[in-house]
């Protein structure tokens, strides 16, 4: 069976004024593939993504996601994807399953589809209980996981999260991860950032930015044998070092 | 004397419903890095904020240099600095305007002090008359650094300084706190979720939902784990985690990086009892070693109500 591609940035670019802050990337992810985004802190990470999400648009170069290109198609890139940042945030003064059905209907999804997926939902995460509940009352290690849940309610082909775990104690990141492993299993296609060395590790492959540019791209194996580190700290520090650009 | 003392501090908010520290006690020595580790909504700002005078506790005291938070707050602002976990600095002011205003906040000038601030301020001094808005990330947090230090102040409070910062720009931050200790003796008090800073402290408080689950060194934390830790792989890394948190005598199994690190009941199972059974369950590539508790596994064992 040929792989499929669900993302593919070919030279993708994005100058503001004289300033490049993405320089002609290039990569592809698969259908159901962990990917790896990582770099220091002003490497362009986040203006790439924008891109990939469709919420801005490429200098140079281009990228399909889902099928739909970037620049043209953006609308239904919005569709077809989920998102989910550290900040990115429920209703806080909802209930629960407000939540899941008000984001079921800005999706446009059937009604009955949303209820049937509501109880799935929780039962996947054994939150049953937790129906009626305020997210403004809900542990942060809840929330987060509910969030990662909305994002992909819609069942999308591909969620980006961006640093989905920044802040949250160690065991809830563990268990976070379960449920971006269980995601990719059913064939969503995860793109992920995180700071934690350790977390690149989970991903299927990985990628690192430097000064706006892929400067290296691999499985962590590879990268760890490429770059002659023993863990993806060291793989990151000897690359994110060599940046020019000031942050 | 320490240099802080916090004795039983509670606080809760909204109508009482949320209880942010639920007796909170600990000292600080003067001179030392002393690092609370948390994650988020675990009190640490909480904390920060009733030790910088800027919230009222409910209940129990702190002293900050030997004066009370309640009593002697006007004092105490003279004789701290505080970096707050959001950048808030003066955005459309340069970032000389932004240091020279805090310098006169305190009746002082960038000159009188400009040794204390010259490791992290020259590096940000050749964009002086660029706004502190326009800064990035690593350039402002230099910055709220340099503006919460030129008074020289006794204690700095820094509150989650590296939050959503890459790794090495997070090294280069710590290295630039143990050389204020160093050369002027500060005493600082840092809070961080990323658990892998705590070695950069001289001694550390793991905090989670209100309350310390214990203050050491990293090492005496590290020495006190109390279990053998067992770094475990195979071919098959995600299937791993499951099969080994269904093998009875397994405590304990979590993710770690390249690894999974478990607790075992040596009672129960010993390590070649447990290969053949992974084996049996389809693993090649198996290796079992004993591995080094860091903080971040000390963290989870403390954490109360933990699953397997």
């Amino acid at each position: 069976m040929r792989e499929e591609i669900v993302i593919r940035a070919e030279g993708l670019t994005k100058k503001f004024g004289s300033f490049v802050a993405t320089d002609h990337i290039t990569f592809e992810v698969r259908r159901g593939e962990i990917f790896g985004f990582l770099g220091a802190n002003g490497a362009g990470k986040t203006t790439a993504m924008r891109m990939l999400c469709g919420l801005s648009q490429p200098s140079e170069g281009r990228a399909q996601v889902a099928g739909y290109d970037v620049a043209t198609e953006y609308e239904q890139v919005k569709r077809h994807i989920g998102y989910m940042s550290q900040k990115f945030s429920l209703y806080d003064d909802l209930t629960v399953e407000e939540n899941l059905r008000l984001f079921g209907g800005i999706y446009g999804m059937e009604r009955g589809r949303v209820e049937e997926k509501i109880g799935e939902l929780l039962g996947e995460l054994g939150f049953e209980t937790g129906r009626k509940t305020m997210v403004g009352s809900l542990p942060m290690g809840w929330k987060q996981k509910l969030s990662f849940s909305l994002a992909i309610f819609h069942e999308p082909g591909i969620v980006f999260l961006d640093e989905p775990t920044g802040g949250v104690d160690p065991v809830t990141r563990r268990q976070f991860w379960e449920l971006i492993y269980r995601a990719a299993d059913r064939g969503i296609t995860v793109f992920v950032t995180t700071h934690y060395m350790d977390e690149a590790e989970y991903c299927d492959r990985v990628s690192i930015m430097v000064d706006g540019r892929i400067d290296a791209l691999g499985t962590p194996a590879e990268l760890k044998a490429q770059f002659g580190g023993p863990t993806m700290y060291e793989v990151f520090y000897a690359l994110a070092r060599t940046a020019k650009r000031g942050d | 004397m320490p240099i802080v003392r916090v004795e039983n501090l509670r606080k809760r908010y909204g109508r009482g419903r949320v209880e942010a520290l639920r007796g909170v006690t600990f000292d600080v020595e003067e001179g030392e890095i002393f690092g609370l580790i948390g994650p988020d909504g675990a009190g640490k700002t909480t904390l920060f904020r009733i030790l910088t005078t800027l919230l009222l506790a409910d209940s129990g005291d702190a002293e900050v240099d030997g004066m009370d938070v309640r009593k002697d707050y006007k004092a105490i602002r003279r004789h701290i600095g505080y970096m707050p976990g959001r950048f808030s600095l003066y955005q459309d002011l340069t970032v000389e305007e932004n240091l020279s205003f805090f310098a006169s906040v305190f009746e002082t000038t960038i000159e009188e002090n400009y040794h204390l601030v010259e490791d992290i301020y020259g590096q940000i001094e050749p964009f002086k008359g660029r706004r502190a808005g326009k800064l990035s990330g690593g350039m402002k947090q230099k910055l709220a650094l340099s503006c919460a230090l030129i008074h020289s102040p006794r204690v700095l409070f820094l509150d989650e300084p590296t939050t959503g910062v890459d790794p090495v720009s997070r090294r280069e931050f710590w290295e630039m706190l143990r050389r204020l200790k160093e050369r002027f003796g500060l005493s600082i008090i840092v809070s961080t979720p990323y658990m892998d800073e705590a070695v950069r402290c001289d001694r550390i408080g793991l905090i989670e939902e209100g309350r310390l689950l214990t203050i050491d060194t990293p090492s005496g934390i590290v020495g006190s784990y109390g279990q053998t830790l067992w770094a475990v792989r195979s071919d098959k890394m995600h299937k791993l985690l499951t099969d080994l948190r269904g093998i009875g005598g397994v405590r304990t199994a979590f993710a770690f990086g390249e690894s999974h690190h478990a607790t075992i009941d040596p009672k129960a199972l010993d390590m070649a009892a447990l290969r053949d059974r992974l084996k049996g369950l389809g693993h090649v590539g198996i290796s079992i070693e004993e591995a080094e508790p860091t903080i971040e596994d000390c963290f989870m064992s403390l954490q109360k109500g933990i699953k397997k």
